[in-house]
């Protein structure tokens, strides 16, 4: 039922014999929402222009729907591109910008008029077909882009970065405008982002990238609960990493762990384990419980940070050994006890079951968490 | 007291500059004969220069080597300056500085050097040989006014045609030009007035069959400073001005 439409076969890309993209494998589905995630520099840019057709592979092939478009020029593909800056043609009107596209099939004029009214409506623009790009705002200009690649009805939507330069409150009401927009419109869009918040709440499924790899392909759900990797775990979301060590097996279903001297009962990670091997225990700010300094449960602490968000109040818990520990937690205002002091002594403990194992990775980890 | 000396200072430099302009414009309408006695208000100047036929003749001859000259070096400027905006290519920056030495080098020099080239290759001086060289000083100008502009413009445009389906082509006519339109109407205005009042190289490629104003002029003051001469510098004076007005006003319409 996930029929693939547009097939990425081992793609590589170099740039001054710097390595870009290195064989990368993907299949985007027919009236999917993919997002491309990463760092700058990760290659997702390079993806989608490769995809456009503005750069061309060293190696590797594309296919649209059996159609092999590794050669085709930019104007022969059924694809269209929303650019980071929009792009728009300077010298002409609104309705000359969406029209272009169609001018260029040579469609009758009325037909053009038709859709072009149609397409600006569908931004809600209709009263501004006779600006001049320079007379609208940034969040305007930006839906005269998306109007104007998709008055075409591409086969797939190519969205760069289109949110970035709007201001927080704009690209949320932009967020959901694009996901009412691929609804309504049926077709795929692929979208790359460098904001793990809008990958998550916009995208059918996320790439994860770093250093031209997939790190991860997945729902947004299993990159966020279950990542495949460190990078993953630091680059979406905020994430607590524990160190452990294998206990002892306990057949195939669970093994035990031993957590700041906690020995801890979890599900068998999909790894290898063997007794004595140590291992990340992640676990997310929501996931921590703070508990009060008699309770028995839990790795004592103080509190160093509050930081009051409104829905949920986080904190800043240093444990004995050093270690920080996030917690962001909902309010609750019958809980005599949720309100601690900064410096105030605190026990933290987690929820079983929310937690989530990596193996030790080989590499010394150099790069700081990414914020949120 | 420590304005009244900077400002006296101002203000001479400024008359020396605009007195001979303003004498030559208030003389030019001067019904006297010589020029140092007010005769009264009067066109017969203007009448007399148009009279003049070898006078119109080598206006006309100015106007169409102006025109031709700034057309043909904005064409091939405007496409210097694309192709050095757009490519890398092996020896781009000698070729980028090689237009700053034609724009740097003293006039005489072009024009001794132009001179021997068409002597070497047997060229009759005249329309074409005025072309040639006037092609050859403006052309720097032409394409540093276009880079100016490219450098500021968005390389995604091109993109974003030939993404909406249109060819190389169909882009750089639809989109390309459109945007650099008002570099290359103020190139074309820089030549046409570069052209318009040069001397020193005309002086050296032109011949007896192609006789043109500014070379007109300075033979005319030759012999005598007449009246006529008042009249023709005023009309040119009025014709830079109107030239001048206009391309700054491009320019400031195309910078919203």
């Amino acid at each position: 039922m996930n029929q693939t439409l547009l097939s990425l076969r081992s793609l590589s890309k170099q740039f001054d014999g710097k390595s870009i993209l290195d064989s990368l494998d993907l299949d985007i589905y027919d009236g999917e929402f993919l997002t491309l995630l990463g760092p700058s520099g990760c290659g997702k840019t390079t993806l989608l222009r490769l995809m456009a057709g503005f750069e061309h592979p060293d190696a590797g092939s594309i296919t649209l729907a059996g159609q092999d478009l590794t050669h085709t020029a930019p104007e022969h593909r059924p694809l269209n591109t929303v650019f980071q800056n929009y792009a728009l043609f300077p010298h002409m009107t609104v309705f000359d910008n969406v029209a272009y596209g169609l001018k260029m099939e040579k469609r009758p004029k009325e037909e053009i008029r038709q859709r072009v009214e149609e397409a600006l409506a569908m931004v809600q623009l209709e009263d501004f077909a006779g600006r001049k790009p320079h007379q609208l705002s940034g969040g305007q200009q930006q839906r005269v882009a998306i109007a104007r690649a998709v008055v075409k009805r591409p086969k797939v939507l190519l969205l760069d970065e289109p949110l970035s330069a709007l201001d927080y409150k704009l690209r949320r009401t932009m967020q959901v405008e694009l996901k009412r927009l691929q609804r309504e419109l049926g077709i795929t869009f692929v979208f790359v982002t460098h904001d793990q918040e809008e990958a998550l709440s916009m995208s059918d499924r996320v790439v994860v990238l770093k250093d031209g790899l997939i790190q991860q392909l997945g729902t947004p759900r299993e990159v966020y609960e279950r990542p495949a990797n460190l990078f993953t775990a630091r680059f979406v979301g905020e994430t607590n990493f524990f160190p452990g060590h294998v206990d002892r097996a306990n057949g195939d279903e669970t093994i035990t762990v031993d957590v700041f001297g906690l020995k801890r009962t979890f599900r068998k990670p999909d790894f290898p384990v063997s007794e004595g091997q140590p291992l990340h225990v992640l676990l997310r700010p929501e996931d921590i419980r703070v508990l009060a300094p008699d309770d028995a449960d839990g790795v004592p602490g103080k509190v160093v940070e509050r930081n009051y968000k409104g829905s949920t109040l986080d904190s800043v818990i240093h444990l004995a050994d050093g270690t920080e520990v996030l917690a962001s937690e909902f309010f609750d205002e019958d809980d005599p006890a949720f309100d601690y002091r900064l410096g105030e002594p605190v026990r933290v403990s987690w929820v079983d079951g929310w937690e989530w194992l990596l193996p030790q990775e080989g590499e010394p980890e150099q790069e700081a968490a990414t914020d949120a | 007291m420590s304005h009244w000396l900077p400002r006296t200072y101002l203000a001479l430099v400024y008359l020396l500059l605009y007195v001979p302009i303003a004498v030559l414009v208030v003389f030019s309408f001067n019904d006297s004969r010589t020029g140092y006695e007010w005769g009264g208000l009067s066109l017969r100047w203007y009448e007399a220069l148009f009279d003049n036929r070898a006078m119109v003749r080598a206006m006309w001859n100015s106007l169409w080597l102006a025109l031709s000259a700034a057309t043909v070096s904005t064409l091939i400027g405007a496409l210097t300056a694309l192709a050095l905006h757009r490519y890398r290519f092996r020896g781009k920056q000698i070729l980028n500085g090689m237009l700053f030495v034609v724009m740097m080098s003293p006039e005489i020099v072009l024009a001794i050097s132009l001179l021997a080239l068409f002597l070497l290759v047997g060229m009759q001086l005249g329309y074409v040989s005025l072309l040639l060289a006037h092609v050859t000083f403006c052309l720097p100008f032409v394409v540093i006014t276009v880079m100016a502009r490219l450098s500021g413009f968005d390389e995604r445009l091109p993109e974003a045609a030939r993404d909406l389906g249109a060819s190389d082509f169909v882009m750089t006519r639809t989109v390309l030009i459109p945007v650099i339109m008002p570099a290359l109407l103020a190139g074309w205005l820089l030549g046409f007035t570069l052209s318009l009042d040069d001397v020193v190289v005309s002086t050296f490629v032109s011949g007896p069959t192609y006789e043109i104003l500014p070379l007109r002029i300075y033979s005319m003051v030759r012999v005598g400073l007449k009246p006529e001469v008042n009249a023709l510098g005023t009309l040119l004076l009025v014709f830079s001005l109107v030239m001048l007005i206009l391309s700054q006003w491009i320019l400031l319409r195309s910078r919203r």
